[in-house]
């Protein structure tokens, strides 16, 4: 962990550079035009399907198949929640999903070596804390993004209020 | 699914009823349409001013970017609430994105999503404009008329009903201390006590815009325009020409190409101190002395959760029904900045998202939910030069963006407020308190909460500031070097047009605004329409 944290920590003094040239590649090969809806598929799902799970560490049931369900659920609502944002701040979370699809990027930037399918719980909130003080404004406000993201989505779902002992409103209201 | 049919839907009966309501999202051309006011905004100042002058006889247009919903669509579930009835679903953001702003974006504006708290403009605020703006005019005894007219309108009175445990422990706390805490007014009429006034009020007891001036307009003849963006007004010379609206899809995201011009006497810019000043701006509204935007205030509110061996139920029954102004009077106006408490509700996805960490240490804070106790503290920003507020300029899309750096002057207030809270919290019983800051701990008691936010490194990101109140931006004065509106509501250099809502506020309240908003703008489209029709104006009933 000691190990891990320092090698992420060397690397992020490079990250104002690649985070530029990860922005150019991105911006290459997605040009401007009129602002568009935000789309979730291949590595940028991998990597939201990866980032949940650390992010609802003692949230989650701990059933693997229920694990795995109330994950891609929570990835679901995520992707319907940022659909109801401006298309401005659409394109913001499309530039941040952009990046972490890059692996350069996301290399430099999470420090999760792999794919996102490959990365543990334990990487992935590893960099969730790195972005969470980091000195870089653009990755602080990056963590806040996902965490109110995730976090909103899990809440927002009924099934998620027994455990904390919500009784939802008045049923003869709702 | 479908509401109780004993509660009465004014809206699906107004609709029935013939009343002239137009969804852009719906247009399959262009449109043109005339009246003689168009106002665009239908929260506080646009609802009010709505009714005064349609009632006035005058023909009026309201035009509302977001939604027309009603009691029907108020299921209590801040999913679909956020989305459906708040600006950029609840996550409105400042430039840097260290404060998080709640903005209505409905039919009735933030009156259909607040928290009914009512209070008229503190005397000091009032002075303090007095004596830095120049307006004679906005005394306490010359706006008391209004204020009255107005909490008469809209069943404004104290909340008798016993506070909530959430509301109680502020009281209790702040009694231990020695600290004066009193009961809120609040806008209500057969409340339920229900606790979801911030997703829209199933019961329609809450006093909105949505349920009162919006409703009698339409009866008196307006015309309302849903899903309709207030893209640029046409200026001929002295003159706005007309205003050209953006229509938007059904879910409010984005335009679906039609567009819409509407020609008026007279306009009413009302949008809320963010989008008015933004829709101004598009518009190269005249702007001599570079203030229009400038001198936006927030009220920026820091967060002190507690937690406390009984059950708080902090989402039951009505939001913020007690409040302190002791750190608001115990201090100058214009020295270090002061604070004003309340308890504001507690649900689960605006406390999730607002809590600080992630992982385990988020899910057990959030085991504790019904045990949780809340306390806010509004910063009265805008009377000391070293929180001048922000300023709202335009995005590459026209879109507004609200710059707001916080000074080292607002963290000395955010750590007193901190500090202010816990001890209320401690005194009240708190088994434990944690302000929301990113390295802040769960203190077990005040020593060592005081030794902890005294050790804390306040600044933007790792300290969370939200703000639900947007001011300021179209400076009210005659003094056409400190405002770009007069006094009389009207801006400076246009002969047709006016603001009438929080964005004409020189300074933050330092109160929740709704109230002030309403009495002021009230005055303003009283006179207006008098100037209109040369007669008297309708007098608002309850």
């Amino acid at each position: 962990m000691a190990a891990t944290r320092r090698t992420f920590l060397k690397v992020g003094g490079l990250s104002a550079l690649l985070l530029a040239a990860g922005g150019g590649v991105w911006r290459l090969t997605h040009p401007a035009g009129p602002l568009q809806r935000f789309v979730l598929d291949g590595e940028a799902k991998s990597a939201l399907g990866a980032i949940v799970p650390a992010m609802l560490a003692g949230s989650l049931p701990a059933d693997p198949a229920a694990r795995a369900a109330a994950a891609a659920a929570t990835v679901g609502r995520v992707h319907q929640a940022i659909l109801g944002l401006p298309l401005t701040a659409q394109k913001e979370v499309q530039d941040l999903f952009g990046l972490l699809a890059l692996a350069p990027a996301r290399r430099a930037l999470t420090g999760v070596s792999g794919g996102w399918s490959q990365a543990t719980e334990v990487q992935v909130a590893t960099f969730l804390q790195e972005w969470r003080f980091h000195r870089l404004d653009m990755l602080q406000t990056a963590y806040h993004a996902l965490h109110d993201l995730i976090i909103g989505a899990w809440y927002a779902d009924p099934a998620s209020w027994s455990a904390i002992g919500y009784p939802g409103p008045m049923k003869e209201l709702a | 699914m479908s509401t109780s049919p004993m509660i009465p839907d004014p809206i699906q009966a107004g609709l029935a009823a013939g009343w002239k309501v137009i969804d852009a999202a719906t247009l399959t051309s262009d449109r043109s349409m005339e009246a003689d006011v168009v106002i665009i905004g239908s929260g506080a100042g646009g609802g009010v001013s709505a009714e005064i002058l349609a009632k006035s006889g005058l023909t009026v247009i309201i035009v509302e970017e977001g939604a027309l919903k009603s009691s029907k669509d108020f299921k209590m579930r801040e999913a679909e609430a956020y989305p459906a009835l708040y600006q950029e679903s609840a996550a409105r953001k400042t430039l840097d994105k260290a404060i998080n702003i709640l903005q209505g974006r409905t039919v009735g504006g933030s009156t259909t999503v607040n928290w009914t708290s009512s209070f008229r403009t503190p005397t000091p605020t009032l002075d303090y404009w007095g004596k830095h703006f120049g307006l004679a005019s906005y005394t306490p005894e010359a706006l008391a008329p209004w204020f009255l007219m107005m909490e008469e309108r809209l069943s404004v009175s104290t909340w008798m009903t016993p506070p909530n445990e959430n509301n109680d422990l502020l009281k209790r706390g702040a009694a231990r201390l020695g600290i004066p805490a009193a009961a809120i007014m609040r806008n209500v009429k057969g409340c339920w006590n229900l606790g979801y006034c911030g997703m829209g009020c199933p019961t329609n007891a809450k006093q909105s815009m949505l349920v009162t001036t919006i409703p009698s307009a339409l009866n008196h003849n307006a015309t309302l325009l849903t899903h309709a963006r207030a893209h640029k007004l046409l200026f001929k010379g002295d003159r706005v020409d007309a205003l050209e609206i953006t229509a938007l899809d059904t879910t409010g995201i984005a335009p679906t190409g039609r567009k819409l011009t509407l020609r008026a006497k007279h306009f009413v810019v009302a949008g809320g101190a963010i989008n008015s000043p933004a829709l101004l701006l598009r518009s190269k509204a005249p702007d001599p002395h570079g203030l229009l935007g400038k001198r936006t205030f927030l009220h920026p509110t820091v967060i002190s959760a507690a937690v406390f061996e009984q059950r708080v139920d902090g989402y039951a029954g009505a939001p913020q029904t007690i409040y302190s102004d002791h750190f608001l009077d115990t201090q100058a106006i214009d020295g270090a900045i002061g604070y004003k408490l309340e308890a504001p509700p507690l649900h689960p996805l605006l406390l999730s998202t607002t809590m600080a960490g992630f992982g385990k240490a988020h899910a057990e804070t959030m085991a504790l939910f019904p045990h949780v106790h809340g306390l806010l503290a509004l910063l009265r920003d805008g009377f000391h030069d070293d929180a001048p507020g922000g300023s709202v300029g335009l995005g590459a899309d026209g879109s507004p963006v609200l710059d707001y750096p916080i000074t080292e002057f607002l963290w000395d207030g955010v750590r007193r407020a901190h500090l202010s809270m816990a001890e209320i919290q401690f005194a009240a019983g708190a088994k434990s308190v944690q302000p929301v800051h990113e390295l802040a701990e769960r203190y077990t008691s005040w020593a060592q909460a005081k030794k902890g936010i005294a050790a804390l490194q306040y600044k933007a990101h790792i300290t969370r500031v939200v703000s639900a109140h947007v001011m300021g931006g179209c400076t009210l004065s005659d003094d056409v070097k400190r405002g770009v509106v007069g006094a009389n509501g009207r801006y400076h250099g246009l002969a047709n047009l006016s603001v009438h809502d929080g964005s004409l506020f020189p300074t933050s309240i330092g109160a929740n605004p709704q109230l002030s908003i309403y009495g002021i703008t009230a005055r303003l489209a009283s006179n207006l329409a008098q100037e209109l029709t040369g007669k008297p104006a309708a007098r608002l009933v309850a």
